[in-house]
């Protein structure tokens, strides 16, 4: 990492702890509003807002501490009040708004600058706001003492319908109290609540600025009423509880993390340290002054060595994987942002977010996929008019999705919006001399989907806020190729378009299996690998060009000596002498000779050096546990 | 504090050569290119490279490749043994390990000793920054930074991306 600015570390851990905080707040938010369960967020954002303004103000930020103060003030009402009718539309996108905000200050703060943006504007919203809500909420409820209530109600046996019983006393209630919860829910539509109220009875809880008399009174009139319990409550808090508890089961899903911030460079200072100590175990254990000697303690404990040794390796790589769930969460409030502002109906879809990557790999994907989430936004999906002439869903869909596959990543952008027109993708690249005329008659499907690509093509006849500039895709194409992966694209008019982008796992750790040749050792990806065996020599065919095949279980399948192909020197010639692996990729199939084979363990994957310029058929290299290097084959390239 | 600190070591630094050797020549290379020495160990192989790279070794933990220095000049291999070094060195970011016959010492060759390399009509040997004079004899001092051929610095910087 470049950032090697030495911070404070009070104020290292101000900056953390911070964009900790936040990204909690934004998660939990975008969360309630997908679930139009706004209760649930608003101790969390009182809480997280709370943390920030105290330790902002302690570190002198006065614009974050003043901004967190207002947004805390905005939900102390929320919170205390509970207002029933309000615009938590207008209230998520302040609080995501201040949330950028202090994301923003914190950027600042963090590359050493100074922070000193005054949040005028948002405060004033804030303010303007809950002036508002404040305003609505006397309205609504004149300042009178309110009495809480909590009652529950027993029909007679055998009275019938008495879930519709129940909606009528709810409905007549409304004449007189406010803030009327009642358990079971959704009498009006679910039979089956009938059952409940039967045996449990009608649990309503209400505020009213009536007397117990009053209230008695107005129960009592109610027809087939068998049993009444009025209780009142001093306040609300009884029942807060219960949705507490509730919303705390719902919560589960986007717990808290527990997180310690390290730097980048320790880990790769602890990986190496690491490395280093296994290839000092190795050295021990399997030292040529050992040999012939009787040890039978020595080698328990160097067992137990190698057992710890080998977990601290383990742990120590897995250091570095990061799983994609925050990158994704961030196109979640993108999505929910553009969607709200551009007015498409959108609903996004994320799987695979668990999958774990390398950290670098995770720093550079980011930018991509949000572009490629806001062309699917901005150009692929259509707006709810053109959706229902064209018999979709009025919400479009945007799937996310991640998994890993051999040794690669894939990362896919799904929507279902029109497709791309491969007439007009055309018709511009002509238009902008990307093409020559009568080229495109040549290309294929693909070929032509990725005109996209190309620097300064967009087929956008208008330039939003968000895309349509014409730079993007081709850079999107750039950040990918640097991590060494690529975009496909698959597009059916009128249907919607997927974008893969696959990316190998360099850095990140693969099964693999070591083979050896000569001197030279070979790890080939586990996932590519169908069967090891001994062949037989009647099995191999060799063709009159000299090339050699193998029949296995009626299938012919080429043979690669690596030995010939890498130029190494063995003493195993012969085919029987050795171990052929039958390796695929993309269905292709070929068998590659080795000498022996020397074990399946997990390895990491390095790059080559830079200085050494790409080899073909080579992935990288890795270190095996004895410090020699293993070089990683590449079998697509080795098929073809 | 640290700039001075810097400024300091630079100085120190200025003017230092190692000194290897191949074969009867004697070389020098600016002590600032260099990280460490290290003994020959095993270089594992990378198929379809130039000769003159070995191959890479694992050097705790770090990957690096292996020039034979011998063989960058067009001078006759020969078998390594006990007394044969590896150079680390790094050059602009390009982390690199030199083999030579021998490691000797570390001198200190003053400008005003050291000769402009000679040149043959046009064709300057590129390698070759000046030849140090001392007691004992010429160095021939390298310019590290073109070992890393031009060409290919740019060839690998566009493949780092």
């Amino acid at each position: 990492m470049s950032c090697n600015i030495e911070r404070e570390p009070l104020l290292e851990m101000f900056i953390f702890e911070t964009n900790q905080l936040l990204m909690q707040l934004e998660e939990s938010v975008l969360e309630s509003e997908k679930k139009h369960n706004y209760q649930l967020t608003i101790d969390e954002v009182f809480r997280v807002m709370h943390s920030i303004k105290s330790s902002s103000a302690m570190m002198l930020f006065n614009n974050i501490s003043t901004l967190a103060h207002s947004v805390e003030d905005l939900y102390y009402f929320l919170r205390k009040e509970k207002p029933a009718e309000i615009d938590y539309g207008a209230i998520t996108d302040l609080v995501l708004e201040s949330a950028d905000f202090i994301k923003r200050q914190i950027a600042l703060i963090e590359k050493g600058e100074k922070s000193d943006e005054q949040p005028i504007d948002l405060t004033q919203k804030i303010k303007e706001t809950l002036a508002k809500l404040k305003k609505e909420e006397i309205k609504t409820s004149p300042k009178v003492a309110f009495n809480f209530y909590q009652v529950n109600l027993c029909f007679e046996d055998g009275c019938q319908m008495e879930n519709v019983r129940a909606f009528a006393v709810v409905h007549k209630l409304q004449e007189i109290a406010s803030k009327i919860e009642y358990y079971p829910q959704n009498i009006e539509e679910d039979d089956e609540t009938t059952e409940i109220i039967k045996k449990e009875g009608f649990h309503l809880s209400f505020s009213s600025h009536k007397t117990r008399e009053e209230i008695e009174k107005f129960f009592s009139q109610i027809a087939f009423l068998k049993k009444l319990q009025i209780k009142q409550l001093n306040k609300y808090e009884d029942n807060k509880h219960i949705n507490k508890s509730e919303s705390k089961k719902e919560f589960s899903c986007c717990q808290k993390k527990n997180f310690i911030s390290v730097h980048v460079q320790k880990v790769d200072q602890l990986l190496n340290l690491v490395g280093e100590l296994v290839v000092a175990e190795a050295m021990v254990t399997k030292n040529p002054e050992l040999a012939g000697l009787h040890l039978d303690s020595f080698y328990k404990a160097a067992r137990q060595l190698g057992k710890i040794s080998h977990e601290l390796q383990d742990i120590a790589m897995s250091m570095r994987m990061l799983p994609l769930t925050d990158t994704f969460q961030k196109m979640k409030r993108l999505v929910r942002d553009m969607s709200r502002k551009i007015g498409k109906e959108v609903e996004l879809e994320i799987y695979g977010q668990e999958t774990e990557v390398d950290k670098n790999i995770i720093e550079h994907i980011s930018d991509p996929l949000i572009h490629l989430i806001r062309n699917a936004l901005d150009h692929g999906l259509e707006n709810s008019m053109e959706r229902k002439e064209k018999n979709k869903p009025v919400q479009g869909k945007i799937i996310l999705s991640a998994k890993s596959i051999g040794g690669d990543v894939w990362i896919t952008v799904q929507d279902d919006g029109k497709g791309i027109d491969k007439e007009k993708v055309v018709a511009r690249a002509l238009e902008n001399g990307l093409i020559a005329p009568g080229e495109e008659k040549e290309m294929s499907e693909q070929q032509i989907h990725s005109l996209i690509f190309l620097p300064g093509f967009s087929t956008k006849e208008q330039v939003t806020e968000f895309s349509g500039r014409g730079v993007g895709m081709d850079v999107v194409l750039k950040n990918i190729e640097k991590l060494g992966g690529n975009i496909l694209i698959e597009s059916i008019l009128g249907q919607g378009t997927i974008f893969s982008i696959k990316i190998p796992l360099t850095l990140a750790i693969i099964d693999g299996m070591t083979i050896k040749v000569g001197k030279a050792s070979y790890t080939v990806p586990l996932t590519a690998i169908k069967q090891s065996f001994r062949a037989l020599s009647e099995q191999i065919i060799i063709a009159p060009d000299g090339s050699e095949s193998i029949l296995v279980r009626g299938n012919c399948y080429p043979i690669l000596r690596l030995h010939n192909f890498y130029k190494n020197i063995t003493n195993i010639q012969s085919i029987e002498e050795g171990i052929l692996m039958m390796v695929e990729n993309d269905g292709q199939i070929i068998c590659l000779f080795a000498d022996c084979l020397l074990g399946q363990q997990q390895v990491v994957v390095k790059p080559l050096p830079k200085f050494i310029k790409k080899v073909d058929g080579l992935a990288g290299c890795t270190l095996l546990a004895d410090g020699s290097i293993s070089l990683i084959l590449d079998i697509s390239a080795l098929i073809n | 504090m640290q700039e001075e600190y810097w400024e300091e070591e630079e100085d120190t630094q200025k003017g230092k050569y190692l000194i290897f050797s191949l074969g009867k020549e004697e070389y020098g290379i600016e002590i600032k290119y260099v990280t460490e020495i290290i003994g020959i160990q095993e270089i594992t192989q990378i198929p379809e490279l130039a000769d003159y790279i070995r191959g890479v070794i694992n050097l705790r933990g770090k990957i690096i490749p292996i020039m034979d220095v011998r063989l960058r000049f067009n001078k006759d291999a020969r078998e390594y043994d006990d007394r044969t070094c590896i150079i680390v060195v790094d050059i602009q970011d390009i982390c690199l390990g030199l083999v030579v016959d021998r490691v000797s010492e570390v001198l200190f060759i003053s400008e005003e000793n050291i000769a402009p390399p000679p040149s043959h009509g046009e064709k300057r040997n590129k390698y070759i920054q000046g030849i140090g004079k001392v007691n004992t004899g010429v160095k021939i001092l390298l310019d590290a930074s073109l070992l890393v051929e031009e060409e290919e610095v740019e060839v690998i910087n566009e493949y780092a991306g």
